[in-house]
């Protein structure tokens, strides 16, 4: 079943072109992955397809479990399942991690018209998935990710993930920054997460990701195109030869 | 310029009561201006236009709908800077603890070297006496209301003296509120916190958003002593906080904690000044403001570490939250330094709502309003949070984020 399906996507930011035609399909149960070089437009599709309004949407369409993906409001688009994992997971000092958790959990729940979890439904459900992702709980209590280790931001990423559940998650550059240990305990909170009826799409700069997120579809990105897709033998051919490979040239004449 | 101003502080002191020097410094320092550096943004210009009158009692003055109703405990009503024994409840005081209207006619007021002060010190009629013995503990918040029913230009000098002992600890939770009328309330505050004493001192400023209030705090600080002064001002057309800390001891800790809500027309402004004086001591000053509409606010926080401070710990922030293209904030932070090995920072942030952060909260599913409605209370509940008075953080937090929600 089509989940996700992104057809000639160009967008950009204050008139100079990132994207400059993407097509994607993403089925429910596959994994995805889109590597490249920096600034070939990795993070600007994360945003876009999040709803950041930095961006400005030039041609194409995206179509996500059969609506307009880029008619909906960013806030809709988590409700209706589609979830970002920050590659920066923004800090925000006085905002309670667990208050801002349970906000959040409870707009995706109203939107499906399921009733909102009360403070000790809420905590019985974050602890389920705290574990999961070796969280120490007293994170929860502080300020969002206000003062959280690299780490810790990254991890906490998921736990949202876990929280909210969604459809389709996108991971932006998730493995960035994270020693191997950290890396493993994402890796395993993500594989947990995934079922026939889900579907991920992992955005990463490092092949070594790919060793505990086994991808179905590997897809290279490269001035605002995908110039290669295959199996998942594409990322340790690319690891081998390195962006080189695509940045001279090589590729697109391959 | 001078000729008005004389005038008015002929006028001034024409209505109200005299002692002390019957004055004669205020004469002579008279309104300050905007070319004095310590009023640079603010000017009293309203103030001085006012047709003053002394503030008199009001028995018909109540109680209802105040703030830190529902804590328990003794409290002390001034009306318009006069005592109200009808109003207040100082049964059962423990030994050791003194809270009475100060005794007027004995008290001597420290020297004022400012125009307000010398204008209270002239012409005070009343204020809070609080007074906790060396080693009492008093665990009970103690309440001082202070109401204002006057009309326009009913002016009050209120002077209040807070003195606790060596080793003793107090929680004192002062509420400013009065009619919608342009009174005009001048406090000075002398508190004395004596060697590791514990105070932490609430000071709830709701007046009108047509009256004027200017309040002093001079603070002297023990050694060892723990001292956090919250001031949640949201009320004033022109409200002003003069803070003055001496830290004269070495081992003290001082907080000052504030959050200014400026709407409307409103100017809220803080002028601290923090006197390092003994090596080891921690000063920290943590201010946010959101300000909306045409509002105003100035922060200023002078940290002054003195030869010999050394080992000073002092931190100064200043943020502000602008909702509106109209509001200004001045905002000067500013470390003197002259000691050795000390650690000492400022800064000062002004800005609208964060996008990323709004873009975040949407992005877990918040609407927009919901998101802006998060970071706004995030921003005031970072102060409010220091307050460490559970039953007057509760209320305060909620009485901040329903003003909030009114705009």
């Amino acid at each position: 079943m089509k989940m996700l399906e992104i057809k000639n996507l160009k967008a950009g930011v204050e008139g100079k072109e990132i994207l400059k035609g993407i097509d994607l399909t993403i089925n429910a149960g596959e994994v995805h992955a889109i590597m490249g070089p920096n600034g070939s437009g990795k993070s600007t599709l994360a945003q876009v397809l999040a709803g950041r309004d930095a961006f400005d949407v030039g041609e194409g369409s995206v179509t996500f479990n059969g609506q307009d993906l880029l008619e909906l409001a960013p806030e809709v688009r988590v409700r209706e399942g589609l979830f970002l994992a920050f590659q920066y997971p923004v800090e925000i000092p006085g905002v309670n991690t667990t208050y801002f958790l349970r906000a959040a959990v409870n707009a995706v729940r109203e939107h499906h018209g399921e009733a909102a979890l009360n403070a000790v439904d809420f905590l019985k459900l974050m602890r389920q998935k705290i574990n999961l992702l070796e969280l120490d709980e007293s994170l929860l209590k502080r300020s969002v990710n206000e003062g959280f280790s690299g780490g810790e931001k990254k991890r906490a990423e998921i736990l949202q993930m876990a929280l909210l559940n969604p459809a389709m998650a996108v991971l932006d550059e998730t493995d960035s920054g994270l020693d191997i240990d950290a890396l493993k305990v994402v890796a395993n909170g993500v594989n947990t997460l995934k079922r026939a009826d889900n579907a991920q799409l992992i955005i990463t700069h490092y092949q070594r990701l790919l060793d505990y997120i086994v991808p179905d579809f590997v897809h290279v990105l490269y001035d605002g195109r995908i110039v290669k897709s295959g199996g998942k033998e594409l990322a340790l051919e690319l690891e081998e030869k390195g962006y080189d490979w695509i940045t001279s040239g090589e590729l697109q004449t391959a | 310029m001078v000729a008005p101003a004389n005038n008015a502080v002929d006028r001034l002191l024409a209505a109200l009561p005299k002692r002390g020097d019957g004055g004669a410094r205020f004469a002579e320092l008279g309104f300050p201006t905007t070319r004095d550096e310590d009023w640079r943004f603010t000017s009293v210009a309203p103030i001085a236009e006012l047709e003053f009158t002394a503030a008199t009692g009001d028995a018909a003055a109540n109680l209802e709908a105040s703030v830190f109703s529902e804590i328990d405990g003794p409290q002390l009503v001034f009306v318009n800077g006069h005592y109200s024994s009808e109003l207040s409840d100082l049964d059962e005081l423990p030994d050791g603890v003194e809270i009475s209207n100060l005794a007027a006619a004995v008290f001597k007021p420290c020297e004022a070297d400012d125009a307000f002060g010398a204008l209270n010190a002239a012409s005070f009629t009343d204020g809070a006496r609080v007074c906790v013995a060396e080693g009492v503990c008093f665990k009970t918040p103690i309440r001082i209301y202070y109401l204002s029913t006057g009309g326009d230009g009913a002016t009050a000098n209120i002077r209040n003296h807070i003195t606790l002992g060596p080793n003793s600890k107090a929680t004192i939770l002062e509420s400013w509120t009065g009619a919608d009328s342009a009174y005009f309330n001048n406090a000075i505050t002398e508190l004395s916190a004596g060697d590791n004493a514990h105070l932490e001192h609430v000071k709830f400023q709701n007046e009108s958003p047509a009256a004027f209030h200017v309040a002093g705090l001079h603070a002297t600080m023990g050694r060892d002593c723990r001292v956090a002064h919250h001031s949640i001002a949201l009320g004033g057309r022109i409200a002003r906080n003069n803070i003055r800390a001496r830290l004269d001891g070495t081992g003290i800790e001082a907080m000052l904690n504030g959050l200014y809500l400026p709407h409307g027309k409103q100017l809220i402004d803080h002028h601290m000044v923090v006197d390092h004086l003994q090596p080891h001591c921690e000063s920290h000053e943590y201010f946010n403001g959101i300000l909306d509409d045409h509002a105003r606010a100035v922060f200023h926080g002078r940290i002054h570490v003195h030869k010999g401070a050394d080992k000073t710990d002092a931190k100064q922030t200043n943020k502000n939250l602008l909702l509106s293209d109209n509001a200004t904030v001045n905002t000067k932070p500013q470390l003197e330094i002259y000691a050795d090995d000390v650690k000492c920072t400022h800064g000062a942030t002004i800005g609208q709502m964060n996008a990323e952060q709004i873009f975040y909260l949407r992005a877990r599913g918040l609407d927009e309003d919901a998101a802006h409605r998060m970071i706004m209370h995030a921003f005031a509940g970072e102060i409010i949070a220091r307050i460490g008075c559970e039953p007057a953080r509760e209320e305060l937090d909620r009485l901040v984020w329903d003003r909030l929600e009114d705009k």
